[in-house]
């Protein structure tokens, strides 16, 4: 168990080190994510009551099309640089590399929320440090970024790689987008615990059926 | 291999002829509905291709588990084939609910549970043949289509299940309203034969296409080892 976590947390801080060398992902996912809000902004004529109700929509959508210009280039830079070969020529556990993979693309996914949600409150007065709020987009990013790695390893192998990750990833994540959705919308509006619970449920079934799917099968996808 | 199975034939006239029966069951036999008269006629043949869509869909998963564990070329096939079918399949419910729909409901299209998960799986369905043809590698293309399949398969209920508590949880909208004003009716018996008969006659019909299908594919793959083995010959 110890080398297992060992040689992930290897996989992990090689993608945090090489990303902070350039903060090239990081910066562009950044500036993506504000784009898609003030996009937002004018295409759905955010005034004051439009700004509560949709507040959730807009987020999620936000961190979707910025988790996906991250997932991509995560494997992209492995395969394209060669670094995909050396990591499956070191002596570790398959799975290992995929739970690496994961997390760093997890990390990457909330330093950019971490960063997005005090603009988003700032602009919009919208009071979204709850720890309900921001547990569900814990538990929303994990299974985007699980679902989404498993998925970019697969599309960096394709002819067609710079397109088709959204197109896989979206119409599988939508039980995540519905979820996350909703729950963050109840907690923006205060409802009872009792009404969320059943999304955080979802979340959390997602959670935990894609990761262990997406850990049975990994192995096909790196086999040579 | 290379002739055609009799008893395909066989399931070939089969199919044929029960449909061809399906259909003279629900023109002439199944009493026109009182309330929504003609249309409802559509009823029959919608679900019974819906079902038909929902077969292939799981048929495409359990292949997709059955090729991983195999490696076997045909569970590959067979995979490619049910998604083929059930897209087709899919697509023909979806119109035909709409025709209903529109009379009925008074709307070509509702974001309902039923509707959303059959534009999805279409979806995934599409994302899947993309994927399929941005791949060379055969072996490669065996394997990222049955994992995406067995994804998809798992996947789609919780969205059903998601799309429904979104409903149930704000009582307002559809859902416990009266069954009537949504288009709901009771079969009588011979409504009830003329739907079984149609269901049976289409599960029928898809297990034909399925085996044409993997015949083709089994032939095709045939092909290119003959034909790279003559290039091997003349090199």
């Amino acid at each position: 168990m110890i080398p297992f976590l060992k040689s992930t947390a290897a996989i992990v801080w090689k993608d945090i080190k090489t990303e902070w060398r350039t903060r090239e992902n990081l910066s562009a996912m950044l500036v993506f994510s504000l784009l898609v809000i003030l996009i937002f902004n004018f295409a759905l004529e955010l005034d004051l009551r439009a700004r509560e109700s949709l507040a959730g929509g807009v987020l999620w959508a936000t961190f979707i099309f910025a988790g996906t210009i991250g997932l991509n280039r995560s494997m992209a830079v492995e395969k394209d640089r060669g670094c995909l070969d050396g990591l499956l020529l070191a002596p570790v556990d398959r799975s290992a590399i995929f739970i690496g993979k994961t997390v760093g693309n997890l990390f990457f996914m909330l330093v950019v929320e971490a960063m997005v949600l005090p603009v988003y409150s700032f602009l919009y007065g919208i009071l979204v440090f709850q720890p309900g709020f921001l547990l569900v987009v814990l538990l929303g990013s994990i299974g985007y970024s699980a679902v989404g790695t498993l998925l970019a390893t697969m599309v960096v192998q394709t002819r067609t790689r710079d397109i088709l990750l959204p197109i896989l990833l979206f119409p599988l994540t939508l039980p995540v987008v519905i979820a996350a959705v909703k729950a963050s919308q109840g907690f923006i509006q205060s409802v009872p615990f009792v009404e969320i619970s059943v999304w955080v449920n979802i979340l959390i079934t997602y959670d935990l059926i894609f990761f262990a799917v997406a850990i049975m099968v990994f192995d096909y996808i790196l086999e040579e | 291999m290379l002739e055609k199975p009799r008893l395909l034939t066989g399931l070939d006239i089969l199919s044929a002829l029960m449909i061809l029966i399906a259909a003279a069951l629900v023109f002439f036999y199944a009493p026109v509905e009182q309330l929504m008269g003609q249309v409802q006629k559509v009823f029959y043949f919608h679900v019974a291709t819906a079902w038909v869509g929902m077969l292939g869909f799981m048929v495409a998963g359990v292949a997709g588990v059955l090729y991983l564990r195999t490696e076997k070329e045909k569970w590959d096939i067979a995979g490619l084939g049910a998604v083929e079918i059930s897209l087709v399949f899919f697509m023909v419910a979806i119109i035909m609910g709409s025709i209903w729909a529109r009379p009925i409901w008074n709307t070509w299209w509702t974001w309902d549970p039923r509707l959303t998960t059959a534009s999805i799986v279409e979806l995934i369905y599409a994302a899947y043949l993309l994927l399929r043809s941005g791949l060379d590698d055969p072996g490669k293309r065996a394997r990222f289509s049955a994992i995406y399949a067995i994804f998809g398969f798992f996947s789609v209920p919780l969205t059903f299940i998601s799309i429904r508590l979104v409903r149930t949880i704000h009582p307002v909208v559809i859902g416990s309203a009266e069954a009537a004003s949504q288009g709901g009716f009771n079969m009588d018996a011979s409504m009830k034969t003329a739907f079984f008969f149609s269901l049976v006659a289409f599960s029928v019909f898809f297990a034909d296409l399925l085996w044409h299908r993997i015949r083709l594919g089994k032939l095709q793959s045939k092909v290119n080892q003959l034909r790279y083995q003559s290039y091997e010959k003349e090199s």
